[in-house]
């Protein structure tokens, strides 16, 4: 059962951070409402935060861009957002798009 | 609200039958997420730790992400609080349900706030359901423990497969990235506005990475963005809007 210190850290760092915006809210501001710019902010922090998550996870490995030609994510990535979109399934698209990756491995891409 | 002749039973046993449909779909993605953040090569001991400490679906995918790609720890716990700054708004609506509970309860309802038991919450409260704390211990614990086990389970069966790339594992998470963004999507009211906001936060998100050193490139995209499309929505209907 081994943890890392820095898994530790962020841990405990990333858990703080997150109960703070959790609890305040509820125990302190229960009558005031916030101010409607942050609402419309925060409400395009996923589709930000996840198009940059998923962007990384697809042109860069290990820091650096991967060769557009050699870039077999671009291609398992396809069936996964079909599924999620036709079925509204994280799982399913999860299931698509590692067995469509298996596949293009297999096939040697 | 109109007062009810009788009220709902809001104790813990039927808070936690409320929350079923939240179990249900936490043991699903739990365990897609306990396998995920196993490929992504963290140890069963840390992804329980990240999955009781942090509880936080999407921000533990950031945390696999960005562990994997060895950013440093002050950059990854920046990320997590920006992508998990919306429970403000969670928190702060169902504060006004909760204004005659003492705090310290309210501390321990707030704690386990997720998207899920938010929405659960606020319908079981507009439907008539009293706002009692044992009703939101009964949800929340029922989600939590639902969590924690999947999370355990799939950390558990990634262990058995181990970091096999031939079979895809390592995919298992930009296909569930790419899935969240397709639903964001759906629930966008504007989709060319949250468009634009994929688009320049993918693009800054791989431009930064690539010419600033030390993996800020999450964090500077999803401000960016973000700033993008709350200044486009406030641009174009702000004569109009209050």
């Amino acid at each position: 059962m081994d943890i890392r210190a820095d898994v530790l850290l962020i841990a405990l760092g990333a858990a703080l951070v997150t109960v703070v915006p959790r609890v305040v809210p509820l125990v302190f501001l229960s009558r005031i409402e916030l101010p409607r710019v942050l609402k419309v902010w925060l409400g395009y922090v996923p589709v930000a935060v996840l198009g940059a998550l998923l962007a990384a996870e697809l042109f860069l490995s290990g820091g650096k861009p991967v060769p557009l030609a050699a870039n077999a994510a671009l291609l398992a990535i396809v069936p996964a957002i079909a599924v999620a979109a036709r079925f509204g399934s994280i799982i399913g698209a999860v299931l698509a798009g590692v067995a469509a990756m298996a596949l293009l491995r297999a096939l040697g891409a | 609200m109109t007062p009810l002749a009788a009220p709902a039973p809001a104790g813990f046993a039927a808070g936690a039958r409320a929350g079923l449909p939240v179990v249900l779909g936490y043991l699903s993605i739990g365990f897609a997420a306990g396998v995920v953040q196993r490929a992504s090569g963290l140890s069963l001991a840390e992804v329980m730790l990240m999955s009781l400490l942090l509880y936080a679906g999407s921000a533990q995918f950031v945390v696999a992400s960005m562990l994997a790609a060895a950013s440093p720890p002050l950059a990854v716990i920046a990320t997590v609080f920006f992508v998990n700054l919306r429970h403000l708004l969670l928190s702060a609506a169902l504060a006004p349900w909760f204004a005659r509970v003492p705090a310290w309860k309210n501390a321990l309802i707030g704690a386990q706030l997720t998207d899920e038991t938010f929405v659960v919450a606020l319908n079981g409260l507009q439907k008539g359901v009293q706002a009692r704390p044992a009703w939101m211990a009964g949800l929340n614990l029922s989600a939590y423990a639902a969590w924690a086990t999947a999370n355990l389970a799939g950390a558990l069966a990634g262990g058995l497969v181990g970091h096999t790339r031939a079979l895809g594992f390592d995919f298992a998470l930009p296909a569930m990235f790419a899935a969240l963004l397709v639903l964001q999507f759906v629930a966008q009211a504007n989709r060319w506005r949250a468009l634009a906001v994929t688009l320049v936060a993918s693009a800054l998100s791989v431009a930064v990475a690539v010419m600033i050193p030390g993996n800020w490139n999450i964090i500077i995209a999803t401000v960016a963005g973000a700033t993008l499309g709350a200044a486009l929505e406030l641009w174009t209907s702000a004569p109009t809007s209050s």
